[in-house]
């Protein structure tokens, strides 16, 4: 658990971060949203303490970070950064092991946790391990930088625009692979984005800034049916309000039985998607199929109903 | 018209002509000089009077080659062999022409390379390095090639081919100087350059960790490097003179108003600049993203310096070194002004007596060291750069 409570950030005179205070649960994904210069990288900065707060005060699990020093804090705490900031004079694998070698591992326990991690996020580790970054795509690149970020096991990552690089199908893929990850290790995630559909998909809760405030801290639905502020409301789009509410659903949740023709829907598909193949094939019904098996039908009707305001 | 590719390409080549042109006013300039010894005005002699007729036919037949090959020679390892083989022809007969010409048994008179046999060795050299440049060589093969060029040169000394030639006259009357001079030469130019490096990269150290005294050294070393050589000599004389005389056992490890102690001193002051600065631009060229992933990691000050920034300002501050380097093997020629010793004593003493031959033992192995330095030390540079940078600029 991350509990931030009351920080302040002034550089020069200028509240950059005003009085922020929230507290992320163990195991769960925050997403801290706004526009540039709106102090959310300044904000998850004070967390590893790369920015010293004015006042306030973090707590992790309890424990207060400013009593630990800044450098094993941040060993205990992953980091992963925009255009991934990997070394370029080391190797994929002298990248990976970077802070296990801080932190004085074993080199066997080293190696064997370096090819787990390329394993984990699908690089080979025979023909990646000793490759220099310069050879590798950005995707791959952005890969081991979070590989790098958890490398000695860290209970919290926080992630810098992390896939700000990225074009749009290889980042799509990138946050995929993220959830998939996160929810197999368990990993508490910060993430900071300027793009609200990113914060959206991936934030069980999202922090909304502007300014240096805290405009509102909660789940997605709560952001999209009841923002807190105009600024929160202009964040969203009145426009886009019915399709991010369907977004944050699957169509496995909203089966029903009965027949329906034309090419299935995968159950794991997000609403949105299901909503979007009906509109444009002009079907009222779709089949619905998991792992290949027909499993019921999804309907036009079930989906409007999820797109309307809750109540 | 055949499609097989063809050895020759159809258009001559830009630099080919140039090169031709020169090589045919090499041609008609003269070979070498003939004075009845070393100080008179003497007779210039063109190829085909100052070598039997035999070889002159060889050299002339081999310029045209050379030509032909770098005109419509389209594989530049072809054009490189050419050359390689014009210089040697061109270095051999040259010697040929010190034997032919001088009387026998004449001590005095003198043979020396003239115009021409300089302009067709630059014309060549200048094939050479075209060549080279196109092939893109791997770094460890241009040092090869330095260490290859090293061991001819030898070899083409030390065969006596070129005894009876005026530079070698020189050397022959004055061999210990030459090799105590060679060794005080050496001294200057590296004992000031590691002194250098040894507070210059310290120094730039501290400038990049602290603006305000980057801007104060940096003004103060770009002002040092403005006042001119010979001034800094003369201006050095009064204080090191002062300290031999105050300071108890000063003058006895060698300080003293003129001599080395001076000239270390000049030359130093003229390396800090270029490791000063590269030092700085270096660490200042290190990514934010990257310290900051550093830092991020959990990396303390003392080991994001030893495990990031150094190993990734290298490259720079390697060509702050090499600058220096090249630099000083150059300036160090001065020294010889000011009883510092060096190459500078030979091309003094030859402009006292204006005997030209003098001034080239002193000139010649001055350009020789500070190329081949260049040349390795570049190699050095693409060797360190090729692991750090490249993604850096990516």
């Amino acid at each position: 658990m991350i509990e931030l409570q009351s920080l302040t950030k002034i550089y020069d005179g200028v509240t950059v971060v005003d009085d922020v205070s929230l507290t992320i649960n163990s195991g769960e994904i925050a997403t801290i949203v706004g526009t540039s210069g709106s102090g959310k990288t300044t904000l998850l900065r004070m967390i590893n303490r790369l920015v010293q707060p004015s006042s306030g005060r973090i707590l992790i699990d309890g424990e207060e970070t400013s009593s630990i020093p800044a450098y094993e804090l941040r060993r205990r705490i992953g980091y992963a950064i925009q255009g991934h900031g990997l070394f370029p004079h080391r190797s994929v694998g002298r990248n990976i092991g970077t802070v296990p070698r801080l932190l004085g591992w074993k080199q066997a326990r080293i190696a064997a946790r370096v090819d787990e991690l390329l394993d984990l996020f699908g690089l080979e580790p025979g023909e990646f391990r000793d490759r220099m970054p310069h050879e590798l795509s950005g995707g791959q690149q952005q890969r081991v930088g979070v590989a790098r970020a958890l490398a000695a096991g860290p209970n919290i990552l926080l992630m810098d625009e992390p896939f700000g690089a990225l074009d749009p199908i290889i980042r799509a893929k990138a946050q995929d692979d993220l959830l998939a990850i996160q929810r197999r290790i368990g990993t508490t995630i910060v993430l900071v984005t300027h793009d609200m559909n990113e914060a959206i998909s991936l934030g069980h809760n999202i922090a909304v800034m502007d300014q240096g405030r805290l405009l509102q801290f909660a789940p997605p639905a709560d952001i999209i049916a009841r923002p807190g502020t105009p600024f929160v409301e202009a964040l969203i789009g009145s426009e886009d309000r019915p399709f991010r509410m369907l977004a944050l659903q699957r169509v496995r949740d909203l089966i029903e039985k009965g027949p329906a023709s034309g090419p299935a829907i995968d159950a794991w598909a997000n609403a949105r998607a299901a909503y979007a193949e009906l509109l444009w094939s002009g079907r009222e019904a779709a089949p619905v199929q998991e792992g290949g098996a027909p499993v019921g039908r999804i309907t036009r009707a079930a989906l409007q109903s999820q797109a309307e305001k809750p109540v | 018209m055949s499609a097989r590719p063809s050895l020759f390409s159809r258009l001559p080549d830009k630099l080919g002509v140039l090169i031709a042109a020169l090589v045919a006013v090499g041609t008609m300039l003269p070979l070498a000089l003939l004075r009845a010894n070393r100080i008179v005005p003497g007779e210039a002699l063109p190829i085909w009077q100052a070598l039997p007729a035999f070889q002159a036919g060889i050299l002339i037949v081999a310029l045209l080659i050379c030509v032909i090959a770098s005109i419509w020679l389209r594989v530049p390892g072809l054009r490189l062999g050419g050359a390689i083989g014009g210089v040697a022809i061109l270095l051999v007969l040259m010697g040929q022409a010190g034997g032919y010409l001088t009387p026998a048994g004449n001590d005095l008179a003198r043979v020396s390379p003239a115009a021409g046999f300089w302009l067709l060795l630059f014309a060549l050299s200048l094939t050479v390095t075209d060549a080279l440049a196109k092939m893109k060589l791997r770094p460890i093969w241009r040092i090869l090639g330095v260490l290859l060029a090293g061991v001819g040169l030898l070899l083409l000394l030390g065969s006596g081919q070129w005894d009876d030639l005026s530079v070698l006259r020189e050397y022959q009357v004055r061999s210990a100087a030459f090799w105590r001079e060679a060794e005080r030469h050496l001294l200057l130019a590296f004992g000031s350059l590691s002194a250098a490096v040894l507070i210059g990269v310290p120094l730039g150290v501290a400038c990049f960790r602290v603006p305000r005294l980057k801007s104060a050294v940096l003004n103060l070393l770009n002002i040092v490097q403005t006042v001119p050589s010979i001034a800094v000599f003369g201006l050095l004389i009064a204080p090191l003179a002062w300290i031999a005389a105050t300071i108890p056992g000063a003058a006895r490890i060698g300080v003293s108003g003129i001599g080395a102690a001076p000239a270390m001193v000049a030359l130093f002051a003229y390396s800090l600049l270029p490791v000063v600065s590269n030092t700085v631009i270096g660490l200042e060229n290190v990514p934010g993203r990257i310290r900051d992933a550093a830092f991020g990691m959990g990396m303390t000050r003392r080991q994001a310096f030893m495990a990031v920034e150094v190993p990734l300002a290298f490259p720079v501050i390697l060509t702050g070194i090499r600058i220096v380097l090249v630099q000083n093997i150059g300036l160090a020629t001065i020294a010889g002004l000011i009883g510092g010793g060096g190459f500078g004593v030979f091309v003094f003493q030859g402009m006292g007596q204006t005997a030209t031959d003098l001034i080239l033992l002193g000139a010649l192995p001055t350009v020789i060291l500070a190329t081949a330095s260049a040349v390795l030390l570049d190699a050095v540079v693409e060797i360190s750069e090729s692991s750090a940078t490249r993604t850096m600029r990516a």
